[in-house]
Order: C-alpha cells, then sequence, then structure tokens
C-alpha cells in the first residue's frame, strides 16, 4: 500500500515538472510582459490542481490499459493471419476514432465560413452545414486509409521515407490546382486528426505488428502511423475542395 | 458545487469520445478475433484512469489555462499593444515591434507540447522499444523545440502575409535532405513526431494567437491567414528529431574517435 502510495506520489512530482513550463510561461507573460494582475487566482489554482491530477491518471491508464491492449490485439491478428480483417481493423480504427474528434468538428465549422465567405458554397446554414460534415467525413476517410496503408507498409517492411515522400509530392501538386481558400485549412487539418487516445493506442498498434512479424523492427518498422494519418488529410481535403 | 458539474459534464464528454474507440477495439476482439482479452480486469481499470484522467485535465484547461493563455494572446495582439497606427504597411515590416509576439509564440509553443500527453505517450514508447537509447526527455525537448521555432515562424508568415505554401514547401524539401543523412532508425519516429504535437494542449492556444494576429493586423483575414500556424507546428518537430538524431550520432561518433586517437598516442 505504500509501495503504491509513493508510486502515486512521484508521479504527481512528474505531472507537476511536466506543467511547470506552462505555469512559467504565463505567469512570465501576465506579470511581466503585459503586466497585470493574474485574475481569477482561485480557479487558475484549482484548474491547475485537476490538470495535475487528470495528467498523473492519463499516464498511469496508458500503462495498465491503451498499450497492452494496442498490443495485445496486434499480437492476435499477427498469430490469425488474416490480412484481410487486419486491414478492415485498420481502417476502421483510423475513421472511427477521427470522424468525431471535437478538434476536427471545430475546424470543419470553421471551413465552412471561410467557403462560405470566399464564395465557393452558398451562405445559407444548410449548405454550410453539408459542406462541414462532407469535409469531416473526407478527413475520417483519409485517416482511415492512412492507417491501413500504415498497417501495410509494416507488414510488407517498406522503407517509411518513400511513403512519406510520395505523399510529399502529393501534397505540393494538389497545392498547385487547389483553390487557395482551402489550402490553409487542408494543411492544418493534417495536425488535427491525431487525438490523445488515438496516438498511443495506433503506436502501440504498429510497435505490436512491427514485434510479431518476423524480420521486422519495431524501432524503424513500427512507428510511422501516425505521420501517415497527418498526411493523408492534406491531400484529401485539397481533393475535396477541387471537387466541392 | 460547480467544479463537482462540471467535471461530470466533461466526463461524460469524454466517455462520447472514447465510446467509439471501445467499441471498435472490443468489437473486434470478440467478433473477429474470437479470442480472451488477457489481463481484462487490469485493461479495465486502465481504460477507467484514461476516461478520468482526460476528463480532469480537460477540465482543467478549460477552468485555468485556456481562458487566460487566450486573453494573453488576445492582449499581445492588440493593435495598441503592436503600436498598430493607420499607416500600418510601413510598421508591420519591422519585426522588433513584434518581438513579445514570437517570444510569446514560441514559449507557448515549447511549454504547451511539454505538457501534451499523446506526446508523452508516444516518448515512453520509444524509449521502451529502443531499449533506452531514445531518452524520454531528449525526444520530448526536441519535438518542443520545433515546435517553438514553427509557431514563432507561423506568427511571422501571418505578420508579413506570405503564402503558406512555400514555408510548407520549402519545409519538405529540408525534411527529404535530412532523411538522406539521418540514422535509419530514427525516420520513423521523427515522422510521427510531426503528428502528435498538435493535440488537446497546444490546438486551442496557437488558434487564438492565429485568430488574434491576423484579425488585428491590417490587410490579414482572419479567415484565410489564421489558419495554417498547426502545419507549422507539426513540421518542424520532424526537422529538430532528425537534428537531434543526427547530433547525437555526431557526438558519439566524436566521442569513440577521440577514444581511438588517445588509444593511438
Amino acid at each position: 500500500m505504500t509501495q503504491l502510495l509513493k508510486h502515486f506520489i512521484y508521479s504527481l512530482f512528474e505531472s507537476i515538472r511536466d506543467l511547470a513550463p506552462i505555469i512559467g510561461v504565463i505567469a512570465f507573460f501576465q506579470l511581466l510582459v503585459l503586466q497585470q494582475p493574474i485574475p481569477d487566482l482561485a480557479g487558475l489554482l484549482t484548474g491547475t490542481l485537476l490538470v495535475v491530477i487528470g495528467l498523473t491518471l492519463f499516464v498511469h491508464g496508458l500503462k495498465l490499459g491503451l498499450f497492452p491492449i494496442g498490443e495485445s490485439i496486434a499480437h492476435d491478428f499477427a498469430h490469425k493471419g488474416s490480412l484481410f480483417w487486419l486491414l478492415v481493423f485498420a481502417f476502421a480504427l483510423g475513421f472511427g476514432t477521427t470522424v468525431a474528434e471535437p478538434a476536427l468538428i471545430a475546424v470543419a465549422d470553421e471551413a465552412a465560413e471561410v467557403a462560405a465567405t470566399g464564395g465557393m458554397i452558398e451562405n445559407s446554414l444548410e449548405s454550410k452545414e453539408s459542406y462541414a460534415n462532407g469535409l469531416r467525413m473526407t478527413v475520417a476517410l483519409s485517416v482511415g486509409f492512412a492507417i491501413l496503408i500504415g498497417v501495410l507498409r509494416i507488414i510488407k517492411g517498406w522503407p517509411v521515407q518513400y511513403l512519406i515522400m510520395g505523399g510529399y509530392s502529393g501534397v505540393v501538386i494538389m497545392t498547385g490546382f487547389a483553390p487557395p481558400e482551402i489550402i490553409g485549412i487542408a494543411y492544418d487539418s493534417g495536425g488535427v486528426t491525431t487525438s490523445t487516445i488515438t496516438v498511443p493506442l495506433v503506436t502501440a498498434l504498429g510497435v505490436g505488428l512491427a514485434s510479431s512479424i518476423r524480420g521486422r523492427n519495431p524501432m524503424t518498422d513500427g512507428f510511422g502511423l501516425i505521420a501517415f494519418a497527418s498526411l493523408t488529410p492534406m491531400i484529401f481535403v485539397m481533393g475535396y475542395g477541387m471537387v466541392i | 458545487m460547480g467544479v463537482i458539474t462540471d467535471l461530470l459534464v466533461t466526463l461524460l464528454e469524454t466517455v462520447r469520445d472514447v465510446l467509439p474507440i471501445a467499441i471498435i477495439l472490443f468489437g473486434f476482439q470478440l467478433v473477429i478475433l474470437r479470442k480472451k482479452i488477457a489481463n481484462l480486469p487490469q485493461i479495465l481499470m486502465g481504460f477507467l484512469l484514461v476516461l478520468l484522467g482526460l476528463a480532469f485535465f480537460l477540465e482543467g484547461l478549460e477552468r485555468a489555462l485556456f481562458p487566460l493563455g487566450k486573453l494573453m494572446a488576445k492582449q499581445l495582439t492588440a493593435p495598441e499593444f503592436l503600436g498598430i497606427t493607420e499607416n500600418a504597411g510601413v510598421i508591420s515590416n519591422n519585426w522588433a515591434q513584434y518581438f513579445w509576439v514570437y517570444l510569446f509564440a514560441f514559449a507557448i509553443g515549447f511549454s504547451t507540447t511539454i505538457a501534451e500527453p499523446s506526446l508523452i505517450a508516444v516518448a515512453i514508447k520509444a524509449n521502451q522499444v529502443s531499449g533506452g537509447a531514445i531518452g524520454t526527455w531528449g525526444l520530448r525537448i526536441s519535438v518542443a523545440i520545433g515546435v517553438a521555432v514553427g509557431i514563432s515562424l507561423g506568427s511571422y508568415r501571418i505578420v508579413t502575409g506570405t503564402p503558406l505554401h512555400y514555408y510548407i514547401i520549402a519545409g519538405y524539401i529540408l525534411v527529404i535532405i535530412q532523411t538522406i543523412y539521418c540514422p535509419k532508425s530514427i525516420i520513423a519516429l521523427a515522422y510521427d513526431s510531426g503528428g502528435v504535437t498538435t493535440s488537446t494542449v497546444t490546438v486551442p492556444l496557437v488558434a487564438a494567437l492565429g485568430l488574434g494576429l491576423s484579425s488585428n493586423i491590417p490587410g490579414r483575414n482572419p479567415l484565410l491567414d489564421g489558419f495554417g500556424l498547426i502545419a507549422f507546428a507539426s513540421l518542424f518537430p520532424i526537422m529538430s528529431v532528425m537534428g537531434y538524431a543526427q547530433l547525437s550520432e555526431w557526438v558519439a561518433h566524436r566521442a569513440k574517435r577521440r577514444q581511438r586517437d588517445d588509444r593511438g598516442e
């Protein structure tokens, strides 16, 4: 019991250390640069306490739950030997985790606003909503596709850099043809897709697969899934902007 | 009292976000793989902790850091603070005017990345897989430096109004050149670190900064120029992580050569 308590206190300190830079930056700018008092100090302190507790619990849960399940699923799929179902799983994981992602919903709504102001679509609530939904679907499809390709790469042992360079060329070529209004949104959509739960899960999946398949190195082959998931949305969103 | 109800609401929202993931995971496990999950109680406990942890984390950010951070981004980009007057075209070429904005961009990019939970996750995994060769802090600090440089350069782009794709394409070319010379084992991890950085903590604060800058600087349209900071924040860590690997390889190489020289004498 004391062991557990000691461990918990130790990880609490780790979380405090992780958050110290933000608190320092905010205090420095607020007090020294803007020279203003900190509003609602009590709220700030309770909030920071919540963040510290939350980060501690999350990192703990990561090691207990998300990492083991990601790896065990990868292991089981590798043993089952059914490539088809593994790829279906990869696609479903990418699509399912992205389509409901709150950050993506926010970006899609903003993008619809841009499109309406830029005259790409009608400036009505209905057409904006359908544009935002279409965009969300496009991004979710592209992430599903990315995880699928990434898993296929791990199994086949293709070097990651060739696929990424191919993707970059795709982005550059599409940039030349896509309407200028969509480019900023497209570039940003690559970054917002990967959420706090998806990242550990997908990483564990990749590393688990690479360590269960003979001849694959978990370091060189296991990582890279997230990279695909942040690259394909750019290409797909620019494509969406060209079609609409 | 208010804290507890807010926390419950956030918890429910987190459950809603995690539900599709749980359904996919357990559905495939039970229907396709038809295998019992090893250590099921432990895994469920882990999921519970992740849910609770995220709910506390998000609620705390919403209460403390986001309002203040967003307010500061607004104040730092306010026309009065920047000294923007009617004929602002002259001033906007003077980068010193925006010194505090760039410094804030750098500092906020660095500090939010250090606190980013998904980066902590990837760093733990990379440390495990590499057998300790990649230190969690080495990776996290180099990613954070990458994000910091990226966000500052992205702010500079908004201030000057140069097209986004020039920067991104130039960045790609640099990444490709680095890939050729970089130790092969780090490449996949470096590419990954671009995607993981921009998540729960970084995105809202960086978006506030972009919105503040693009709506206050004359001639910038927030709808067009406000985007793009996230793209910078996901491109630059790729370079900094590869740079970190190249640097540590070079240091190890030099140490080895010196050792050999010493022995030779």
